[in-house]
């Protein structure tokens, strides 16, 4: 090892460390742990290896339920909420009044407590013994019956818990995009503008190209951000997610740690290594397409 | 087709809000610029060249005046209904697109009956591309090419919609010195196998004097003087015209007129007729001086450059403004300059007077050097 490498890996031997000690060995720990039937932490015990853990956590009804929770939380949210902070970041962009007064207006959720606003959330949607909640109010104010969104009907727990998750990651993708548009140089518009290209493909062939980047980045950070949900779902359903039948996947991963007493190391390993590998699948597929469609300057 | 300015006025508003007071970027400009032309809108930085280049393309509208495109008034047309081609400073091709997909850009947004079919926006594509010698270059990305060849594709992008009139924004500023010299080259000759009305900004009088069919040259939004370039330089309007054009640039005294007479400071220079007694500011190209024994302007002798065919003498004198004078000499008369001082003699053409306060021409009638 020559002087000047040696320098670099003693720059790099903090960092190194604690990144080894507190992200690749758990890593590894929880990869070991995955194939351990039975694994006690207590006496450091367990019965034998194999894949029992992941047939056990893929049988079992309230991972699936977890699973299926994500998957429709992802689906529905990711994309719809870049949508609308696309929709509403050309919007603030083309108005020269009150833009910043709009602009500080739509970022407040992202500096207010999860959990504070899950309770406003829960407040608008509860219905109680005392109140419908105000949602119901104006729901009734068309005539139609109440709904019990916090504990009725599947799809409108569902509803709430995506309509949540949407308004509490749209203030970052906003801050994200807005910047992005007004970083695009007028000189493009201008040249467009001469050539009479109509606005629709301004905002195609010009517009989008030019934010492909922060897009994409948004969107990939949007999907595992979606497939890590949990104190979303805490903040409106309460800590019992399995009763409510709103888990998620990382939600099952801390009732087997924790949850009822928990203490199922290993079930609680394989669920996190099953969901880190859809989160790799995904943002594999993710960056394949952004091959063929993000522009990096 | 001729564009025609008339009493052409843009203000601003003061980027200090609270500042009520307005920027006059082009003050009562008006002249012709004739079909098929090549014309160098010239001045310093901030002297309202570009955005009178912006108000004739219409991404400014103007305060006050008219704007013509022919017979059409074109004042109040937005700039996707002028039929101008803009070749931007820097060139704003789109970065994610390839040269033919830039080139073809403005053919696709034909709507309606202007609209052609495939083959046609293809072929106009490929014959753009000829034009500017950029036809093996068509897949490639912005990106992949030089600076010179970007322009070349700019310009393509705006001659292949066939605009009635071509604008180009400072289009060699951003290439180095050797590319500069083929590019303004490469410019007059598109611009003369199109045949377009082209007018182009730039703040290199150089440039403009070497392409240009009419240059015209503003100051502070207000136009200085219009003509044919090599015009302009001889017969310069006012000081500041006579200052900007030329390198090495005009040599200029603080002179004065007694009893037909000119002096540069006590030298006696030239007979002249038909000016009036009194002070004056002199102008005197370098290509005006003579090396003579006995001549009449007697200057401090600095240093001789030898630079190929000419010889440039640097020399001070008493009444001069600026550092040195600066004159340019066949080599052959060059070679007996030495010592502490050297006289010249001036050639009548090239001297220039100038009211010293206003700036503005004084004509003589006749001249006779001394």
């Amino acid at each position: 090892m020559n002087n000047r490498s040696y320098k670099g890996w003693l720059y790099l031997l903090p960092a190194i460390l604690f990144l080894g000690a507190f992200m690749v060995y758990p890593l590894v720990d929880v990869f070991v742990y995955s194939f351990e039937e039975g694994y006690n932490s207590a006496s450091q015990s367990f019965f034998g290896t194999g894949l029992y853990n992941y047939g056990y956590v893929l049988r079992d009804e309230y991972f699936l339920r977890a699973l299926k929770n994500t998957f429709l939380l992802v689906i529905i949210t990711v994309p719809l909420s870049t949508g609308l902070a696309l929709l509403i970041s050309v919007a603030l962009n083309s108005i020269k009044k009150l833009r910043e007064l709009f602009q500080t207006i739509y970022f407040l959720p992202y500096v207010t407590n999860t959990l504070a606003v899950g309770l406003v959330f829960m407040i608008l949607f509860k219905k109680t013994a005392y109140t419908e909640g105000l949602v119901n109010m104006v729901i009734n104010f068309f005539g139609s019956p109440s709904i019990d969104f916090i504990n009725g009907p599947y799809w409108a727990k569902m509803f709430v818990l995506c309509f949540y998750t949407i308004w509490v990651v749209l203030p970052f993708k906003i801050l994200i995009l807005t910047s992005a548009l007004a970083s695009v140089r007028q000189d493009f518009y201008n040249a467009a503008r001469l050539d009479a290209t109509p606005k629709w493909r301004v905002f195609t062939r010009i517009t989008l190209p030019m934010i492909s980047p922060q897009l994409f980045y948004l969107i990939i950070t949007g999907f595992i951000g979606a497939f890590k949900a949990y104190s979303d779902a805490v903040a409106i359903f309460g800590i019992d997610l399995n009763a409510a039948g709103m888990n998620t996947i990382v939600g099952y991963v801390y009732d087997m740690l924790y949850g009822n007493g928990g203490g199922w190391p290993s079930y609680a390993s394989a669920a996190a290594i099953i969901l880190f590998a859809i989160v790799l699948t995904i943002t594999c597929i993710n960056l394949l397409v952004s091959r063929k469609h993000v522009y990096y300057v | 087709m001729k564009v025609v300015l008339e009493h052409l006025t843009k203000r601003f508003p003061s980027r200090n809000k609270k500042d009520k007071s307005e920027v006059v970027a082009v003050n009562d400009m008006s002249f012709e610029i004739p079909d098929g032309k090549l014309v160098g809108l010239l001045g310093p930085s901030g002297c309202g060249k570009s955005t009178a280049l912006n108000l004739i393309s219409g991404l400014e509208t103007p305060t006050e005046g008219k704007i013509f495109f022919g017979e059409d008034d074109v004042t109040k047309l937005p700039p996707e209904r002028r039929g101008v081609g803009l070749v931007f400073q820097n060139y704003a091709l789109y970065p994610h697109l390839t040269v033919r997909q830039n080139i073809l850009f403005p053919l696709q947004n034909l709507r309606g009956e202007a609209k052609l079919p495939k083959e046609v926006m293809e072929e106009k594509v490929l014959e753009a591309a000829k034009l500017v010698q950029i036809e093996q270059l068509l897949e490639r990305k912005p990106s992949e090419m030089s600076g010179g060849q970007q322009q070349r594709v700019a310009i393509a992008r705006a001659l292949v919609k066939m605009p009635r009139v071509l604008l180009l924004d400072e289009p060699l500023s951003n290439l180095d010195a050797r590319l500069r010299l083929q590019t303004r080259e490469e410019i007059r000759r598109i611009q003369r196998e199109t045949g377009v009305t082209t007018v182009f900004v730039t703040h290199d009088q150089e440039e403009a004097m070497s392409i240009s069919d009419v240059i015209v040259v503003m100051k502070d939004g207000v136009l200085q003087q219009t003509g044919k370039p090599q015009e302009v330089y001889n017969d310069p309007d006012n000081l500041f015209v006579a200052k900007f054009l030329g390198t090495p640039p005009i040599n200029v005294f603080d002179g004065s007129v007694r009893g037909g007479t000119l002096f540069i400071g006590e030298d006696a220079v030239m007979k002249v007729q038909g000016v009036a007694d009194g002070p004056y500011t002199v102008g005197v190209r370098p290509e005006a001086f003579r090396v003579r024994d006995d001549g009449p302007l007697c200057c401090a002798l600095e240093t001789v450059e030898v630079m190929g065919r000419d010889t440039t003498i640097i020399s001070t004198h008493p009444a001069m403004q600026g550092v040195s004078i600066r004159s340019v000499i066949s080599a052959e008369y060059a070679e007996g300059v030495g010592g502490e001082t050297v006289r010249f003699y001036l050639k009548t053409a090239k001297v220039h007077l100038f009211d010293p306060e206003s700036g503005a021409r004084v004509r003589f009638a006749e001249a006779e050097a001394l």
